[in-house]
């Protein structure tokens, strides 16, 4: 939607043997300005766009850094950005974005990571740590696989850093915590649930628990779409998203963060099965309403109001 | 544009503010229709049409000088017109980059600014400011960066902090308010500082823009006009000074209405500042009086019919329920159907 930024990757690096990170610079003029918390969305070939959180510190205006976990049930976005970008390569990146930012005036932020999760706790670290607010953060990993931050963040971090290896207990966590705590979590999308259920039986306040799930489209079967208002029709194949093939066809739809969670790209769909994947929509909405980003068609042929 | 050479000119007692025939031209007279009624009027804030108030997004105008002298003499009196709470500092600064930025690419004339890493420096040819300071360090500039800033810049400004799914009202520099106080809206949520407008809840004008607001994206402003009635050429029309000024509206007659009576429009941008994820909204006055308003063709006949037909809350919430049958009669003789 919004224009691209060209990038050119100036660095990369193997943080564990499945997570590479990347070292954006820009190609022309400054990089604009980000909060803690932003991704961007990363153009791959395809037309498909996968967003990444931005690691790097906000208040470094020279260069983006990106961390890929290599997925391999997925549609190839991670495994293009693993084994065929080099350095020196440019890519097509959406402006950052914020979806997952931090709470201005939190008295505790109490940061729970997942594996590949971390990615946003590395900018919001370097911004609480300009703060000097405090904070402390719960880091889930598979060590020689998902550890991608950890030594630098012992070093960093000393005793506000409690690792696992394994789910910890998270009432131990979310208990007696002080008023104005907000908890925030990424990752894994049962980390995130146990999180939310943990804080809601401990009577926490729903604006204070903050999550971003990992997720983007995935791949389903093949369907027919019909555009109800310009008549066009259109093929959604299996490895695609219902908001790529509209954007192959020239249709701009809004849309941030393409994992079904932020609302924008809402379409009403008229006619047809639906696999809705989001998590935006309440059950009722959905009757009504698709998030083209990760839902799809179940059947032949899906109507859109488009 | 005459900024430089243009005189000082006040907007309190002797009220010797004038638009020139440029500034009349250009005046952004906000209606459409022969009636209002509101709406979230909410267009993308691009650059058009050369020479207007939409060319740059921070409009600096004949009035310039005049503008920041009145907000010094506010300042003056009431310190309290600027507000930053302690999480908005992040946000003061983006403020005061973005504003830097637009101004020295869009009037180089009269704005530079040079940096190297965090040192930078700005000079202000139209105030004879000439600063260095190092970018983040408060104590680097003379006073606070949003202050520093916007005693530079034509326009209230508001910091509002996006938290909990709302938006509040955490810093500001607002000297030229149509009857609101910064003061007394601090740490108010979108919806509690609206609370006063009539009407517009009902409709659901404020569900649809806060949401809108909530979703507006970096390098994406806004921009909206709103617009009021002031009697006398008064930009500082707040709760805080209502005593020197509140009874002016039971003043005006057949023979003053042209003179005294104004329209006031504001031009509103938001924009989100990228480092501290706030919201800027700025509000840009325009005053112009019945007298020039109607030099330009079709607008007294327009005015005239929006406000003969306003709804009467509208017209109370605007004030103007004391004057208004004299304006409406004053303005018919430029409606050839009234």
């Amino acid at each position: 939607m919004s224009r691209a930024l060209k990038v050119r990757v100036s660095a990369a690096k193997m943080l564990t043997p499945v997570v590479r990170e990347l070292t954006l610079e820009p190609c022309t003029g400054p990089l604009p300005g980000f909060s803690a918390g932003s991704h961007v969305q990363v153009h791959l070939p395809g037309n498909a766009r996968n967003a990444y959180s931005l690691t790097s510190d906000p208040s470094d205006s020279l260069h983006y850094r990106i961390a890929v976990r290599l997925q391999e049930a997925s549609r190839g976005g991670s495994h293009y950005l693993h084994r065929h970008v080099e350095v020196g390569d440019t890519l097509q990146i959406s402006p950052p974005a914020n979806l997952f930012a931090l709470h201005s005036t939190a008295s505790l932020h109490i940061l729970i990571a997942g594996g590949i999760g971390i990615t946003p706790f590395m900018a919001h670290i370097a911004e609480l740590e300009r703060r000097q607010a405090n904070f402390e953060l719960h880091y889930l990993y598979r060590p020689g696989l998902s550890d991608a931050y950890v030594q630098p963040l012992q070093q960093r971090l000393g005793s506000r850093l409690h690792t696992y290896s394994c789910r910890p207990d998270l009432s131990k966590i979310l208990r007696d915590r002080p008023l104005g705590s907000h908890v925030y979590t990424c990752g894994p999308q049962p980390l995130i649930d146990a999180v939310q259920q943990q804080a809601k039986a401990l009577g926490w306040p729903r604006v204070r628990v903050h999550w971003e799930a990992f997720k983007g489209a995935t791949p389903g079967q093949a369907f027919d779409l019909q555009l109800l208002r310009s008549g066009q029709r259109l093929r959604v194949g299996a490895d695609q998203s219902l908001l790529e093939a509209l954007e192959s066809a020239g249709l701009q739809i809004p849309n941030l963060c393409r994992g079904g969670v932020c609302g924008q790209c809402v379409t009403r769909h008229v006619r047809g099965e639906i696999e809705h994947r989001d998590s935006f929509l309440s059950p009722s909405e959905q009757a009504e309403f698709l998030m083209p980003c990760v839902s799809r068609g179940c059947g032949p042929c899906v109507s859109l109001d488009l | 544009m005459t900024v430089p050479s243009s005189p000082v000119l006040s907007y309190r007692n002797d009220f010797s503010f004038r638009n020139s025939p440029t500034a009349i031209r250009r005046f952004p007279f906000p209606f459409t229709e022969d009636s209002y009624l509101y709406s979230v009027n909410i267009e993308p804030a691009t650059s058009r049409d050369p020479g207007s108030i939409y060319q740059h997004g921070f409009d600096i105008d004949e009035h310039y000088r005049s503008e920041m002298a009145e907000r010094a003499l506010v300042l003056d009196k009431d310190p309290r017109r600027y507000l930053v709470m302690p999480h908005m500092q992040v946000a003061a600064w983006d403020a005061l980059q973005m504003l830097m930025e637009h101004l020295a690419a869009d009037y180089p004339q009269w704005f530079v600014l040079e940096r190297q890493g965090d040192r930078w420096h700005w000079r202000n040819h139209l105030l004879n400011i000439d600063q260095r300071f190092v970018f983040g360090d408060a104590a680097s500039l003379p006073c606070e960066p949003l202050e520093f800033i916007t005693r530079q810049v034509q326009g209230d400004f508001a910091l509002l902090d996006q938290r909990d799914g709302d938006l509040y009202m955490d810093a500001g520099m607002v000297t030229s308010p149509a009857d609101w106080s910064l003061a007394f809206d601090a740490g108010m949520s979108f919806k509690q500082w609206h609370s006063p407008v009539p009407m517009a809840h009902q409709m659901g004008v404020f569900d649809r823009a806060l949401k809108y607001l909530l979703a507006l994206q970096a390098g994406q402003p806004v921009r909206r006009l709103n617009w009021t009635l002031t009697i006398n050429p008064r930009l500082d029309s707040s709760p805080e000074t209502f005593h020197e000024w509140g009874a002016d509206r039971g003043r005006i007659t057949a023979e003053n209405v042209g003179q005294q009576v104004h329209l006031r429009v504001e031009l509103q941008v938001m924009a989100r500042l990228p480092r501290s994820n706030a919201v800027m909204f700025s509000i840009r006055t325009y005053l112009i009086s019945m007298d020039e308003l109607v030099t330009v063709p079709g607008r007294g006949c327009r005015l005239h019919r929006v406000l003969r037909d306003l709804p009467e809350p509208i017209a109370d919430y605007k004030g103007m329920s004391r004057y208004r049958q004299t304006l409406v009669q004053w303005l018919s003789r430029f409606d050839p159907q009234a």
